[in-house]
């Protein structure tokens, strides 16, 4: 039923708070090896489709397929076993705080893997230095600055070798050269590692460096207005809000 | 400074003229608009507001709100709000303020609820507290079923800093308060027990007082605010900061990884914590039997030995079991169920203290008849 290529599929999804419906009828697919920006204004449930994705909320209505497996049709089990599958780096990092750096990298290989507690340090030790952090495996999270705890928690995501990475506002809060240098690391993970990436972001650089797929969302009409190439969809979507996102206000009201 | 101006006349048969002078600063006495939007609704035929700002000295907010309650009375009316003669900046101003149009349905009604209404949600909503809280207690059950099973995910390094947060770090006010209530205790017990020459009973009092009752409450009542509120920020904190999805999205369950370690730490200290209690409390006692009647050390203890039977050791030791339990319970659960700001955080803690006591008391209560009707 779904092309191969198809590593995610959002089916029909519903997202609501108690009766406050946040978006309805979202239908899109993540391909393998996709940056996939998830954008739209603030406040339009980016950050609930998130987390509906991860598993952190379970949408009102509809489904989300990896690999073709329903998610959230599944049992908790097995959901916990999908879960690993993923990585997710937090807004603000949200590394343990009473843990150091290898320690906060290191839980989850405690958990599902045999791996020595020496190896186990080695792993955390290589995860620091692909994110330009080697060397700082004994500090705690409050020691470092906002832009190094992200790092740290891209390093945590990538703990398990995980298949697809989520980022939640990679770029808030960083100054231009630390945002451009993780979507550099973005971008590297992806070509080197082969991983998927799904990306909530409205920060416009970013997603014309990084992105060759995604879905924008409304927060008046609460559905999708558009998805693919956001390339494309800046310079001829039909839809005049989607192209003024993209292009910060300066569309003109016809197609050019 | 001259004093801000107003006046409006109707000029013509269809047009309001205002006139505007003087200073309109927000610190000075400004005149009242009513005047103009009175005329703005009784005089018939308007089809514009016009102003004369000739006179206009300095400005701020203060022409601004003047202005924009105008201009709503007019288009209200269909009235032309002509706003050419106003100052430059005054009118950027007033089109910014109008460039978004208020989204519909934003504004919010202030309703203010009835006595009842209010009575009645406050029950549904305390009755809505109890529930989460044994929905909490059993997902602790479950909890503590994986950690002796050896299933859950917890970090040893975190259950020992949690042993010596709850036990040795507490011993300095344990000590203090024990020795002052076994002070207070003596001295009630002197005056008036001397009355009929019982002096010596004192030590009784104060003894069985401390072990059986006092050593319990006073360890679960420093614990409370203590460790019990330590542990809703600590957890309420880490909820704000996303760490426990963080635990979640890797598939780990929070209640195993945070709030288990913290229930089995206090549990654990707690009945040494009493011990120590009582112990400091008879110290104290006996300080001041010592000095106040005129008896030995050694007489003093031997009484003491003899009015506290293994029973009353034992009877407040499992009480002090089931206080920290409480305590850490009421604790972690106002932790797990902290909002998500940092108002929710110290929120959450001022529960979990007020929780942890009101427990502690209503239980203390029930184990007294119960162990009266035991005859313990």
């Amino acid at each position: 039923m779904q092309d191969p290529q198809a590593q995610i599929v959002v089916e029909n999804v519903t997202m609501a708070y108690g009766d406050f419906v946040i978006q309805t009828d979202l239908n899109f697919t993540v391909n393998t090896g996709d940056i996939f920006i998830i954008m739209g204004g603030s406040g339009c449930g980016k950050s609930t489709l998130l987390k509906s994705m991860i598993g952190l909320k379970a949408p009102a209505k509809g489904d989300v397929f990896y690999h073709g497996e329903s998610f959230w049709a599944s049992d908790k089990t097995q959901r916990d076993v999908m879960k690993r599958r993923f990585g997710t780096t937090f807004q603000a990092g949200a590394l343990w705080s009473s843990m150091t750096l290898a320690e906060n990298i290191g839980l989850a290989l405690r958990q599902y893997t045999d791996l020595s507690d020496e190896e186990i340090r080695e792993v955390a030790a290589y995860k620091l230095m692909l994110v330009g952090l080697a060397g700082f495996e004994d500090y705690y999270p409050n020691e470092i600055s906002g832009g190094m705890m992200k790092r740290a928690g891209l390093a945590r995501a990538m703990a398990l070798d995980p298949e697809i990475l989520f980022f939640d506002e990679p770029s808030a809060g960083l100054d231009p050269i630390s945002a451009k240098l993780l979507d550099d690391l973005i971008l590297e993970l992806r070509d080197s590692l082969g991983t998927t990436i799904v990306v909530v972001t409205h920060e416009l650089a970013s997603i014309f460096a990084i992105g060759n797929n995604s879905v924008f969302l409304d927060p008046v009409t609460r559905t999708q207005l558009a998805t693919g190439d956001p390339r494309e969809l800046r310079d001829s979507h039909e839809n005049l809000l989607v192209r003024n996102f993209l292009q910060r206000g300066m569309a003109e009201s016809s197609t050019t | 400074m001259t004093e801000a101006f107003l006046k409006s006349d109707p000029t013509g048969s269809n047009e309001l003229a205002v006139t505007m002078s003087g200073d309109w600063l927000l610190s000075s006495n400004l005149p009242g608009v009513e005047p103009v939007l009175e005329q703005l609704r009784q005089l018939p035929g308007l089809t514009t507001v016009s102003f004369d700002a000739g006179g206009l000295g300095k400005w701020d907010t203060g022409l601004l709100i003047a202005l924009i309650a105008i201009r709503h009375s007019a288009s209200e009316r269909d009235i032309e709000f002509d706003d050419a003669d106003l100052p430059e900046g005054a009118r950027r101003l007033l089109t910014l303020a109008h460039a978004v149009k208020e989204r519909e349905g934003a504004r919010r009604h202030v309703t203010r609820k009835r006595f009842f209404e209010r009575v009645g949600e406050t029950v549904l909503e305390t009755w809505d507290h109890g529930r989460q809280l044994l929905a909490f207690t059993g997902e602790l059950v479950l909890s503590f079923g994986r950690f002796f099973r050896g299933s859950a995910t917890y970090l040893r390094s975190d259950l020992v800093q949690h042993i010596q947060e709850a036990g040795a770090q507490a011993l300095p006010i344990v000590s203090i308060i024990s020795f002052l209530i076994g002070m207070i205790f003596a001295f009630v017990g002197v005056m008036q027990l001397n009355m009929f020459g019982a002096g010596i009973y004192t030590a009784n009092l104060v003894a069985v007082a401390m072990v059986r009752e006092m050593a319990p409450i006073m360890t679960a009542i420093i614990m409370a605010g203590r460790t019990g509120a330590a542990y809703a920020a600590q957890i309420g904190t880490m909820k704000v900061n996303e760490e426990i999805d963080a635990l979640k999205t890797l598939g780990m369950e929070p209640v195993d990884f945070l709030v288990t370690p913290r229930v089995i730490a206090l549990v654990l200290m707690m009945p040494l914590l009493t011990m120590y209690s009582s112990l400091m409390g008879i110290i104290g006692g006996l300080a001041v039997g010592v000095v106040m009647l005129d008896i030995s050390m050694v007489q003093y203890v031997v009484q003491t030995v003899d009015a506290v039977g293994l029973n009353s050791l034992f009877g407040g030791l499992f009480k002090s079991i089931i206080y920290g339990s409480l305590v850490a319970l009421a604790g972690c659960q106002q932790g797990m169920a902290c909002g998500n700001s940092a108002m929710a955080v110290g929120q959450s803690t001022t529960k979990a203290v007020v929780m942890g006591i009101v427990l502690i008391v209503v239980s203390a209560s029930v184990l007294t008849v119960i162990y009266i009707n035991l005859g313990i």
